[in-house]
């Protein structure tokens, strides 16, 4: 009888624990898709009806248009703003990660002097943030004659991400068994061999979260694009559809919505395919576990 | 297949000496195991002989090369550790042939050789599997197919049973020694587990402080310890120690330790023995050799049962004499409570006399 009144007595708190997290997280998807939500409607509705303020802002009612997509693709250099996007990003991506993996692996296994300081001190430099950071870099990508290109770009965005990215390697390095590297060393693996063929495996989840990160740097940077980058053929999406979009004082809005929404398609692309690949407990079994 | 020399070893961690002095020759095809409790410094000399350690002072040999400066890859050993230390990332046979495949070996040699491991070691059927999907055994099975494959000069063992339970802990441990029986290679294998050192050891290295106690066979360890420490250690449940006193009887000299338990000294003994006459000694007697057996050779005291721990095969009985603890071993067929008042008998020859204050055998 006891065993049973317990019994009940978990399902009914099971079922509410389910309650509030559903009923949570309900809340949580309706305040995180309300504005790709909103830019979608927005995008789809005729310059009339975003005008007009008796109409509805969830809904269309006077009828779908393409006609800011059109606009988007025609009149404005969006496309060019994607494909200096695109190669600004593959760019950073691949230098971050290249970077931060070397200086990860040499920072947690080869102990050397002061790599311990040298660790912290790379963290460090991320807490910088790089509003503090844009009026002397644009003194440095002026003497280097990188202003207005966005090359510069590819040069200032791993500021941002290499600490974090190495930061976030180290971690994931370090909790790599000690053994795993010795019989590497045994099995006749030097360095790189180790480095590639064992840790950047095995770590290949810290690996993609910190791809992820580097992607959404350069991506989604704002700053400086605009501090560095003036002429409309070098700019990215994100400064690029703001300033073709609005006009002095006047909001193309249709064409802004679908800009970002355009815009901010690949991120969710990118994030949807590379979640997959956080598969958990990849490195269990490898010690005694 | 290679001889290994150890040469006056030593190794210093930050101030601390984990290995002070080691001299040591495995003969080929020779199976030793260094043996000791933990912090004694058998796995430190076990990573220098792998070059996983620098020597700090002393030379290692591995064949006629002096391999001090060489790094691990090129000292053709191959290591088998306590975790496995498998690539979780990789397959069973990629985990074997990584190695080979480091070295540049063709597909088929590489084939060839995983195979054969694996028929070695029962694990042909598990090539596709990855490390997550086996069982702690098979893991270690794994462990060594990856050193066997290589087939190295020397293989190092690091205490590789320590995660497995008892069971597969026995079955593994005839497993090694097949594969030794089957490879003969020069084996060097660390425990703190002294039944594994017992069972598998050609010759047994007991090791105390960074400095060797005692080299010799099982037999000889376990029967003619050289000191008290190896006479304790090895051995299950341990020696028993009671403190007693050299004294005078009749012609001879015996080893007193109450008025009904005096152990009579051999002749040949007792030349060595003369300057401990009156003085404190330590008598170290196993459990086998106190029972419920009455013969010539032994001596009867009365005993009170204080603890009767059943094994099944045999009973251990633990008593009281000095207020020392004492275990003896007997046979289940007695049915024994605990406080039931017994005779036992102590055996008259095979005991030993240690020396308290520096720790030999006498």
């Amino acid at each position: 009888m006891k065993i049973f009144s317990y019994r009940n007595s978990i399902n009914s708190n099971r079922k509410w624990a389910l309650f509030a997290a559903y009923g949570c997280l309900i809340l949580f998807v309706i305040f995180f898709l309300f504005p790709p939500y909103y830019m979608l409607i927005t995008s789809l509705k005729s310059n009339k009806e975003i005008a007009e303020i008796t109409s509805n802002p969830w809904l269309i009612k006077q009828g779908l248009t393409l006609e800011h997509y059109k606009y988007l693709f025609n009149e404005t250099p969006f496309l060019t703003f994607f494909k200096n996007t695109i190669i600004v990003t593959i760019a950073v991506v691949v230098i971050s990660m290249v970077i931060s993996v070397l200086a990860a692996y040499s920072l947690s296994r080869l102990k050397f002097w002061g790599s311990g300081v040298l660790a912290t001190g790379i963290f460090l430099t991320y807490l910088v943030p790089d509003t503090l950071l844009f009026i002397p870099l644009f003194k440095i990508v002026g003497w280097l004659g990188l202003l207005n290109s966005y090359w510069v770009l590819v040069l200032v965005y791993p500021t941002l991400s290499v600490p974090f990215c190495t930061w976030l390697m180290i971690g994931y390095f370090s909790s790599i068994p000690k053994e795993i590297d010795e019989a590497a060393l045994i099995d006749g693996a030097n360095h790189m061999q180790m480095l590639l063929k064992v840790f950047v495996p095995v770590a290949m989840p810290g690996l993609i979260a910190a791809t992820i990160f580097a992607f959404t740097v350069s991506w989604a940077g704002f700053l400086y694009p605009l501090a560095f980058i003036y002429s409309e053929s070098e700019m990215v999406l994100t400064v690029g559809t703001v300033t073709t979009l609005i006009k002095g004082d006047v909001f193309h809005w249709g064409g802004l919505m679908a800009g970002a929404l355009l815009a901010a398609a690949p991120p969710v692309i990118v994030y949807a395919f590379l979640m997959d690949y956080y598969i958990a407990g990849l490195t269990s079994g490898a010690t005694k576990g | 297949m290679a001889e290994v020399n150890i040469k006056n070893l030593h190794k210093v961690f930050d101030r601390t000496e984990a290995v002070r002095g080691i001299d040591l020759s495995i003969q080929d095809n020779e199976f030793v195991i260094l043996v000791g409790p933990s912090g004694c410094g058998k796995s430190t000399v076990l990573r220098m002989i792998a070059g996983l350690e620098e020597v700090t002072k002393g030379e290692i040999y591995i064949g006629n090369n002096l391999v001090n400066d060489i790094p691990p890859k090129d000292r053709d050993i191959a290591m088998v550790f306590q975790s496995y230390a498998l690539y979780p990332h990789m397959t069973v046979f990629e985990n074997m042939s990584f190695g080979l495949r480091l070295r540049k070996f063709s597909k088929e040699e590489i084939k060839k050789r995983v195979e054969e491991a694996a028929k070695v070691l029962g694990i042909s059927e598990l090539l596709k599997r990855r490390p997550r999907q086996l069982s702690g055994g098979q893991r270690q099975r794994v462990a060594m197919g990856r050193a066997i494959v290589r087939n190295p000069k020397v293989f190092l063992f690091d205490e590789p049973l320590s995660n497995l339970d008892a069971k597969m802990r026995g079955q593994m441990r005839i497993e090694i020694k097949r594969v030794h029986q089957h490879l003969k290679t020069t084996t060097v294998y660390v425990t703190h587990d002294q039944v594994e050192a017992m069972t598998l050891a050609d010759r047994v290295v007991v090791m105390k402080d960074g400095k060797i106690e005692q080299i010799g066979t099982p037999d000889e360890i376990y029967n003619f310890p050289k000191t008290g420490f190896v006479a304790g250690f090895i051995g299950s449940p341990a020696m028993n120690f009671i403190p007693s006193k050299i004294e005078k009887n009749g012609n001879g000299l015996s080893v007193y330790v109450n008025d009904d338990l005096s152990f009579p000294i051999e002749k040949k003994k007792e030349v060595d023995l003369k300057g401990f006459l009156g003085k404190e000694v330590l008598l170290g007697i196993r459990p086998e050799n106190i029972n419920e057996k009455n013969d010539k050779e032994s001596i009867k005291t009365k005993v009170k049962i204080d603890i009767v721990e059943p094994l099944g095969m045999e009973t251990m009985v633990y008593f009281s004499i000095n207020k020392v603890q004492l275990c003896g071993k007997v046979s289940p067929d007695n049915d024994l409570r605990d406080g039931t008042i017994i005779p036992l008998y102590f055996s008259k020859d095979s005991f030993h006399i240690i020396d308290p204050l520096t720790d030999k055998v006498l």
